[in-house]
C-alpha cells in the first residue's frame, strides 16, 4: 500500500488533522500579527527600544520548540490545554519575522515622502495609516509569509504534547517505524507550507506594483 | 452712499526670524543668529550653496525643525505657540524630491490636504480639477500614478498639492533643481505667471543665481548658517560684497 492510497483511505482523518494544523497555525499567526506589527511600529518610532525588543524576539527564536513547550507548561491557563500552549509557542516564534519586517518596511519608506506628509500637516496617525503602513505593506506581508511557513513546520511538533495536527501521523509513524505513516503527515504539511508560500506571495505581488518605482 | 474703505495696503510681515539659531545634537550650528522678515505677497529667495542652511531655515518656518535659540513667527505668532498641524496646513510645501505619495493617484495626491481637512468629496474633486488646470496638467493624468509621470509633471503635481487648500504661504525647496534646463525654464515662467495671479507669500530655496534673479522680489544670500545680505535682484547683481561678488562671478 503506498502513501497516497493510505491517505485516500484515511481521508477523513487526514482532513481532520490538516484542519487542526491549519487552526493552530492560523490562530497563532493572527495573534502574532496583532502583537508583532504594533511592536514593529513602536520600535520604528522609538529607536532605543529596537535592540531590547528585537533581541528578545531573537532569543525566543533560538529556543528549541520542545523546550519552549516545556517552559510554558507551568503557566496558568496556558498550560492547562495543549492547544493553548502550542498556539502561544507558535505565536512567539512568528513574532521575530513580523516585528523585523514591520520595522524594516516602515524604515524603508522614502524619507522625502514621510517628510512631505508631515510638512503638509498630516498628524502622526495619518502619516502612519495613510503613508507608512500602505507603503510598508508588501514587506510586512513578506514577514507574515515567513512566519506562516515557519509555523506550519513547527506545528508538526505540537503532536508531541497532544495538541493534534499533522504531527500525529509523523510521531505515530516514528513510534511504529512506519515510513508511510510519517509521509502521510509530512506530505500534507509540506503542501500546506507551499500553498501558504505561493498564496501569500501572490497577494504580496498584488499589493506591491503600485508602490514600485 | 458711502463705500467702506478698503483694507489699507501696507506691507505686512508674514514670516519673521528673530535672532534664530539652530543646533543639531552634536552641537554644530546649522543656523546662527538669523534675523529676517518676509512680507505678504513677496517671493523671498534663500540663495546659498549646499549646507549653507537654506533648507533648515525653511523647515524652521513649518516647524519641521524647532529653533534652539530665538523665535520664528508666522502671521505674528511664534511657531512654538502654533498648533503644529494647523501651522503646516496654513503653509504649502514643495520639496525637490517632490515627496509625492507613490501609492496615491495624481488626483489623490493633489486632494490630500483638502481630504484630511475633511472637505466634502464633491468640493475636493472640483478643486483638484481646478488645480490641475492651473498647473497645466491634462485632466486624464489624474488617474495616473506618480511613477508614470515625467519629472516636470511630477513637480507640477507637487506644486498643485501644495496649493490645494489655498494656503497663504508657500515654501519651495529647490523645486525645479532636478529638472532638465528646458523644463526648468518652462516651470520657472509658469511659476512667475502663477505668482502674479495668486500673490502668495513665498520663500523659495535655490543655489541657482539665475533662478533667484528671475523669481525673487528679494534675494537673501546665506553662507555657513549666516545671512550675508538681503537685496532686491537689481542691487544684488551690482553689490560689491565679496561673497555676493563671488556668486555673481560664478554665474557669469
Amino acid at each position: 500500500m503506498n502513501v497516497l492510497q493510505y491517505m485516500l483511505q484515511n481521508r477523513v482523518e487526514v482532513l481532520e488533522l490538516t484542519g487542526e494544523h491549519l487552526w493552530l497555525v492560523g490562530i497563532s499567526t493572527l495573534l502574532a500579527v496583532l502583537v508583532g506589527v504594533p511592536l514593529g511600529i513602536l520600535i520604528a518610532r522609538r529607536q532605543w527600544l529596537n535592540k531590547p525588543i528585537l533581541g528578545t524576539a531573537n532569543i525566543v527564536q533560538t529556543i528549541p520548540s520542545l523546550a519552549l513547550f516545556g517552559f510554558l507548561l507551568p503557566a496558568p491557563w496556558i498550560g492547562e490545554r495543549a492547544d493553548r500552549l502550542v498556539i502561544l509557542a507558535l505565536m512567539l516564534y512568528a513574532l521575530l519575522p513580523l516585528i523585523r519586517n514591520t520595522y524594516t518596511g516602515i524604515r524603508g519608506v522614502d524619507p522625502a515622502v514621510v517628510e512631505a506628509a508631515r510638512g503638509m500637516g498630516m498628524t502622526e496617525n495619518q502619516v502612519l495609516w495613510q503613508v507608512q503602513l500602505p507603503l510598508a505593506a508588501s514587506v510586512i506581508l513578506a514577514g507574515v509569509r515567513v512566519a506562516v511557513v515557519l509555523s506550519v513546520g513547527v506545528a508538526t511538533i505540537a503532536a508531541a504534547i497532544g495538541a493534534g495536527g499533522l504531527g500525529e501521523y509523523i510521531f505515530r509513524g516514528l513510534a511504529m517505524v512506519n515510513n508511510q505513516l510519517i509521509l502521510a503527515g509530512a506530505i500534507p504539511a509540506a503542501g500546506l507550507a507551499l500553498l501558504a508560500d505561493v498564496g501569500l506571495g501572490w497577494v504580496e505581488r498584488r499589493i506591491s506594483p503600485k508602490t514600485a518605482g | 452712499m458711502t463705500t467702506p474703505a478698503g483694507p489699507a495696503v501696507i506691507p505686512s510681515t508674514v514670516i519673521e526670524f528673530h535672532d534664530v539659531s539652530y543646533q543639531v545634537q552634536s552641537g554644530r550650528e546649522l543656523i546662527s543668529h538669523l534675523s529676517l522678515s518676509v512680507q505678504a505677497g513677496e517671493t523671498l529667495v534663500l540663495l546659498g550653496r549646499s549646507g549653507s542652511g537654506k533648507t533648515t531655515s525653511l523647515k524652521l518656518i513649518n516647524h519641521l525643525a524647532a529653533p534652539s535659540k530665538g523665535d520664528v513667527r508666522v502671521q505674528g505668532r511664534s511657531t512654538q505657540e502654533w498648533d503644529v498641524i494647523r501651522l503646516r496646513r496654513t503653509i504649502g510645501y514643495v520639496i525637490q524630491e517632490v515627496g509625492l505619495f507613490p501609492h496615491f493617484s495624481v488626483a489623490r495626491n493633489i486632494g490630500l490636504v483638502p481630504r484630511i481637512e475633511a472637505w466634502p468629496e464633491e468640493k475636493i474633486r472640483a478643486r483638484v480639477g481646478e488645480l490641475m488646470q492651473l498647473v497645466s496638467l491634462a485632466p486624464e493624468l489624474g488617474e495616473r500614478y506618480p511613477r508614470e509621470l515625467s519629472g516636470g509633471q511630477r513637480q507640477r503635481v507637487g506644486v498643485a498639492r501644495a496649493l490645494a487648500a489655498d494656503p497663504p504661504i508657500l515654501l519651495m525647496d529647490e523645486p525645479f533643481g532636478a529638472l532638465d534646463p528646458i523644463t526648468r525654464n518652462e516651470l520657472q515662467h509658469e511659476f512667475l505667471a502663477l505668482q502674479k495671479r495668486l500673490q502668495k507669500t513665498v520663500v523659495f530655496v535655490t543655489h541657482d543665481l539665475r533662478e533667484a534673479l528671475l523669481l525673487g522680489t528679494r534675494i537673501a544670500l546665506m553662507e555657513e548658517g549666516k545671512l550675508v545680505a538681503v537685496l532686491p535682484p537689481g542691487e544684488f547683481v551690482k553689490s560689491n560684497d565679496p561673497l555676493i561678488a563671488a556668486y555673481n562671478e560664478a554665474f557669469q
